[in-house]
């Protein structure tokens, strides 16, 4: 009995400080947003009112999710073309292809916008190259727009995208392949009918990751939107920063937060957890 | 054996999206060495001049150390925060762990934006009571950031436990070793790698934070990315260009380095 009663005193003494520490650093401040939400400017549902009735408010929710679909689209396909010879490759191709996946996975995001900038601006890489060979000769606008931040994101999310259909294609039984290619399907034919249809968990793994990650993406479009293509996240931060509106920016977290964890609850009802990793 | 390998358009479309990875990072190298003030394409001679307004320009270097000492404060806290709990989860397996944990993980999954709403109130609140210690301060930029690396360094202790032999401990304890003794003799040096590990992403993860950063610091508290940040917001500095060469080139390094590492580890 006495061994019982310090075993939990050892672990409520161990475990508390990471708790308490989150419990008033950030659980407390997160009910503090709640408040916010239903008491700025003046008590009620106001604010979630105005987000139903707000024009603003619903095309910035529309464009979201239009370009957070989109961004999932290109990078899962993106990251499965890489991933299928990341695994199944030779050693050169492994090696190679696991280069580009970590080396643009571990640079700052910040650095990754820059750089798309530096190549998609009017005096940037492209443009500079396309008007010296003479196939334009008005810069195209590349950045500043809708393009530009569904390129930046989907750079940025690719590496995302990939871990889950990693893991996936690893644990595929690689002589059902070899049976099928064996009985005389085309490599298209096995490839389509056989490894795509087994990795399916992956897909699903990796498009969730993917779409709930652009949800609340704020840095690449805010630098590569140019403050014309404006997404939930860099609404919230104009709304709290520029016309000071902290019950309205309050109030899109929570429905933020809400739906992320609407969409995360539907992806374990259908992917264990442990197949993400 | 055969073994099933990718086929030749496998191989040109994975070329296509390497390439794509590629492109950005190589492309602020021309643009580094453009002697114009501005973000052009270099025409004709090069120039280092950006990389030595990175040494000359007191800005970049005050924001270099400021960001060092944040990244080691908080990635001291969050390390400290994260071994202690998971010590507490192996050792003692207590009932609800699993909500304890996901309560734990909850700043990883929850949109940064809103991390970073809740944080901006958090400091704001506390502003009003010490000078020292919130919005726009370097401590209150620390505990903001240990609050978002915490969960990534728990998962790594966690996972590092997990390939720990439970055997070894028990020997401790029935041999008479206090909780004191089997956590700081037994556990924590078997699990120095997965320690370190979490030590070093905390950091980097601090280094190159800026969602948040950017909610709750101004004129103060100016780290290297909101620095960074500032450039290209306004008018887009070329010493920013330098300046990510300079990471690229490290990111490379590190990663170069640690591969030859596991490869020796994996056939000695």
């Amino acid at each position: 009995m006495r061994g019982t009663l310090s075993d939990r005193s050892g672990a409520a003494l161990l475990m508390a400080p990471l708790l308490i520490f989150l419990v008033l650093a950030y659980a407390w401040p997160f009910l503090g947003v709640v408040k916010w939400s239903f008491t700025l400017p003046t008590p009620g549902l106001g604010q979630y009112h105005a987000l139903l009735t707000d024009d603003l408010v619903q095309s910035v929710f529309i464009r979201t999710l239009r370009i957070a679909a989109i961004v999932t689209l290109v990078s899962v396909t993106a990251a499965y073309a890489i991933t299928v010879v990341w695994v199944r490759g030779s050693t050169v191709q492994r090696v190679l292809a696991e280069f580009c996946i970590l080396v643009p996975f571990w640079i700052s995001v910040l650095t990754r916008a820059f750089g798309w900038v530096a190549l998609l601006s009017n005096r940037g890489l492209i443009n500079t190259w396309l008007q010296s060979i003479g196939f334009i000769s008005e810069p195209l606008t590349l950045v500043r727009n809708e393009f530009g931040v569904i390129v930046g994101m989907s750079h940025f999310l690719i590496p995302f995208a990939v871990f889950p259909l990693a893991s996936a294609m690893r644990s595929l039984d690689e002589r059902v392949l070899l049976a099928a290619r064996g009985l005389g399907s085309s490599r298209m034919r096995t490839f389509w009918t056989v490894f795509v249809p087994m990795t399916r968990s992956g897909i699903i793994g990796s498009a969730m990751i993917t779409f709930v990650f652009s949800l609340g993406f704020f840095v690449t479009p805010a630098i590569l939107g140019g403050g014309r293509s404006v997404m939930i996240a860099e609404l919230i931060y104009l709304r709290i920063f520029q016309s000071p509106d902290w019950g309205l920016g309050a109030a899109i977290s929570v429905v933020l937060v809400v739906f992320v964890g609407a969409l995360m609850a539907l992806l374990f009802r259908y992917v264990k957890p442990k197949q993400l990793v | 054996m055969p073994t099933y390998r990718p086929g030749p358009v496998s191989l040109i479309l994975a070329a296509l999206v390497a390439l794509f990875l590629l492109m950005p990072l190589l492309a602020v190298i021309p643009v580094s060495l453009t002697p114009s003030r501005m973000l052009t394409m270099p025409t004709g001679e090069l120039s280092l001049r950006h990389y030595r307004s990175l040494i000359e320009d007191p800005r970049w270097l005050d924001s270099i150390l400021l960001s060092i000492r944040i990244g080691v404060a908080s990635s001291a806290l969050s390390t400290v925060l994260a071994l202690t709990f998971s010590l507490g989860v192996w050792m003692f397996q207590p009932r609800f762990t699993a909500a304890l944990v996901g309560f734990v993980l909850l700043p990883m999954v929850v949109p940064p934006v809103v991390s970073a709403v809740t944080l901006y109130f958090l400091l704001t609140s506390v502003s009003g009571l010490t000078s020292f210690f919130g919005y726009d301060t370097w401590l209150g930029v620390a505990m903001a950031h240990s609050v978002m690396t915490v969960p990534f360094a728990t998962v790594l202790i966690l996972v590092s436990l997990s390939q720990l032999d439970r055997r070894i401990d028990l020997a401790a304890r029935g041999l008479g070793a206090s909780v004191w003794e089997r956590a700081t003799r037994v556990i924590m040096p078997n699990i120095k790698f997965g320690i370190v590990t979490a030590a070093l992403l905390s950091f980097v993860l601090s280094w190159e934070e800026i969602g948040v950063t950017l909610f709750i610091t101004s004129v103060n508290a100016i780290t290297l990315p909101r620095l960074m940040w500032m450039g290209l917001r306004d008018n887009i500095d070329p010493a920013i260009a330098a300046l990510s060469v300079i990471l690229i080139v490290i990111t490379v390094l590190v990663l170069a380095v640690r591969s030859v590492i596991t490869r020796q580890k994996a056939s000695p």
